[in-house]
């Protein structure tokens, strides 16, 4: 008897900084955001219902358009180089070698992931530097005139692109490796039989096999690209102009800087809109590959 | 497997990408041990042929440096430790006990394991506000010890143990407490540490939440330390601010070398529900 009422007391006791947790900062905060969209919000004067004001303010305001355009060319290239390179070198990193060669490359590239964005941005935006940046000094050994890395609109994306690439294709890198690794070495034997070697063997046996893994990279690969801030942030501020200002810097700038809190929430709402579709994809087409395999 | 691939391609491609992913840091120490006045001047110097720590110096004396050490220490150590006992405690409820409303309570937390911090900050910002918590480190501390993906990892970890042993242990006359404590939660340390070595590197490296919350100085934590550093520095020496960066790396690559594997298992995790 006394085993049960024991049991029904750890079970609330121990649920309860979790779920407690959860609801007062994740759930609450949903539900609120769900309501602030609709009003306009200072903080210091009451909230004021504008109905969908904030919404249409989205569509119409130049910086919001210009933050979910930038948004998606950054996702689009940033997910597509972070992909290619993680897959290339787990390949490499996966074929025959000496077992320290491979714990070497395989912690290096996995190494970035430790370092926070706000200290990477620091340093690269030293090394990106028009006039004393190494980068440059470098492209200058090869004759190559001074590139104004941070300073020109279309330069300042391939930035926040490549130094957030730099930081994260390791992540992918590890699934890869993982996926890479699950594959029973008599299919390459098989494989091999039949002429598959190379590229053939690759795009013929290797990728239709991690074909789930690459899939569940790029899903996680873009959510994380979604909410991209630190980098833009700390090299750019998202500038020159509006070049690389991303949507969770506009929800930031419009809540923390210009008191907008309802188009804030408003811009919020969309973005985990889009989160959670992608979501949803990945669990429509992760069912279909289960059952493919 | 790609056994035919030429080795010195390969190897030479790997080369390539080994030095583009350590260089920028390697250049980081480097240029941190010139003199400040030095710190400019090309060509970059690769090798610290006369170390020079004036730098490392200059950093505690310029910001902070131990209090926000000591910001940052405090709010990833007791976010890890948080995160690892109520993680643990949540997941074996939801593992190894039934009751009504388990099903709801479980889908609720998987529900909101991909929903991320930044689509909710405006409305987190006026709880930690109502809360009275504005600008202090609780404001980081408090929201980020409920973890929703730590208490799925710690679930699918007890899931994994025997239930023998625990039927044993009741059969033995033991309460449910001891069944936790003294049978479950020692075999669980792993998975444990999984989630705070996750929970180590992530909050170690935040800045999106601190810029946010921390409004004084005197609560800033290093990354946010370190960015404000460099925008009140400008272009006046870089070996400063890199010292500054070096240091705030040394405790992630301490975490990096002795808990890799627990970092790996934790990240690649979650790809695997």
């Amino acid at each position: 008897m006394t085993t049960d009422r024991d049991s029904a007391l750890l079970r609330w006791l121990f649920l309860a900084p979790t779920m407690l947790g959860i609801g007062i900062f994740v759930v609450l905060p949903i539900v609120g955001s769900l309501v602030l969209a609709f009003f306009r919000w200072d903080i210091i004067t009451a909230p004021q219902f504008v109905g969908l004001a904030n919404f249409t303010a989205m569509a119409t305001d130049r910086t919001v358009g210009i933050s979910f355009l930038n948004t998606a060319v950054f996702v689009l290239f940033a997910v597509t180089a972070q992909l290619v390179v993680a897959m290339l070198l787990a390949v490499l990193v996966s074929s025959r070698m000496p077992g320290w060669l491979r714990v070497f490359f395989r912690s290096t590239f996995f190494f970035p992931l430790v370092l926070s964005a706000a200290s990477v941005s620091i340093l690269m935006k030293y090394l990106f530097n028009e006039s004393y940046g190494v980068i440059n000094w470098l492209l200058s050994l090869l004759g190559i005139p001074a590139v104004p890395w941070l300073t020109s609109p279309q330069w300042a994306m391939v930035v926040v692109i490549a130094v957030y690439v730099w930081q994260n294709f390791g992540f992918s890198f590890l699934l890869f490796v993982g996926g890479l690794s699950a594959i029973p070495t008599e299919v390459y034997e098989a494989g091999s039989i039949d002429g598959a070697t190379g590229w053939r063997q690759f795009r013929h046996l290797t990728l239709p096999l991690v074909s789930p893994t690459v899939l569940v990279a790029s899903v996680m690969a873009i959510i994380s690209a979604l909410q991209v801030f630190d980098q833009p942030y700390v090299l750019t501020r998202g500038g020159p102009g509006d070049s690389t200002r991303t949507v969770v810097m506009v929800i930031y700038e419009s809540a923390f800087r210009e008191l907008e809190f309802g188009r804030a929430s408003a811009i919020g709402l969309v973005l985990m809109i889009l989160i959670m579709l992608v979501t949803a994809v990945q669990f429509r087409l992760a069912r279909r590959f289960v059952f493919y395999q | 497997m790609t056994r035919r691939l030429p080795a010195l391609a390969k190897y030479a491609a790997l080369l390539v990408a080994a030095v583009l992913t350590l260089g920028p840091v390697w250049w980081t120490f480097t240029t941190s041990l010139r003199p400040a006045a030095e710190s400019f001047s090309l060509p970059p110097s690769f090798f610290p042929t006369s170390p020079d720590f004036s730098s490392y110096a200059a950093v505690f004396e310029q910001i902070a440096v131990p209090l926000l050490v000591l910001n940052s220490a405090l709010v990833t150590g007791v976010v890890a430790l948080g995160q690892m006992l109520t993680a643990a405690m949540a997941g074996y409820v939801f593992a190894r006990m039934e009751f009504r409303g388990k099903n709801l309570l479980f889908a609720i937390v998987l529900s909101t394991m991909m929903v991320p911090v930044q689509v909710t900050i405006v409305p987190v910002f006026m709880i930690i506000r109502g809360m009275g918590l504005s600008d202090t480190l609780l404001a980081l501390i408090l929201p980020a010890i409920p973890t929703a993906f730590g208490t799925f990892l710690m679930r699918q970890y007890f899931l994994g143990l025997p239930l023998e042993l625990g039927e044993a242990a009741a059969l033995d006359g033991a309460s449910p407490w001891r069944t936790f404590f003294s049978i479950y939660a020692p075999l669980a340390l792993s998975g444990m540490a999984i989630v705070g070595v996750l929970a180590f590197n992530y909050h170690w490296n935040e800045f999106f939440r601190p810029l946010i919350f921390m409004i004084s100085e005197q609560n800033y934590t290093l990354p946010l330390g370190l960015v404000t550093l460099q925008g009140n520095l400008g272009t006046g020496s870089i070996s400063v601010v890199l010292a500054g960066v070096i240091l705030s790396m040394v405790p992630a690559v301490v975490v990096f070398l002795f808990g890799q594997r627990y970092l790996r298992e934790g990240l690649t995790a979650g790809s695997s529900k």
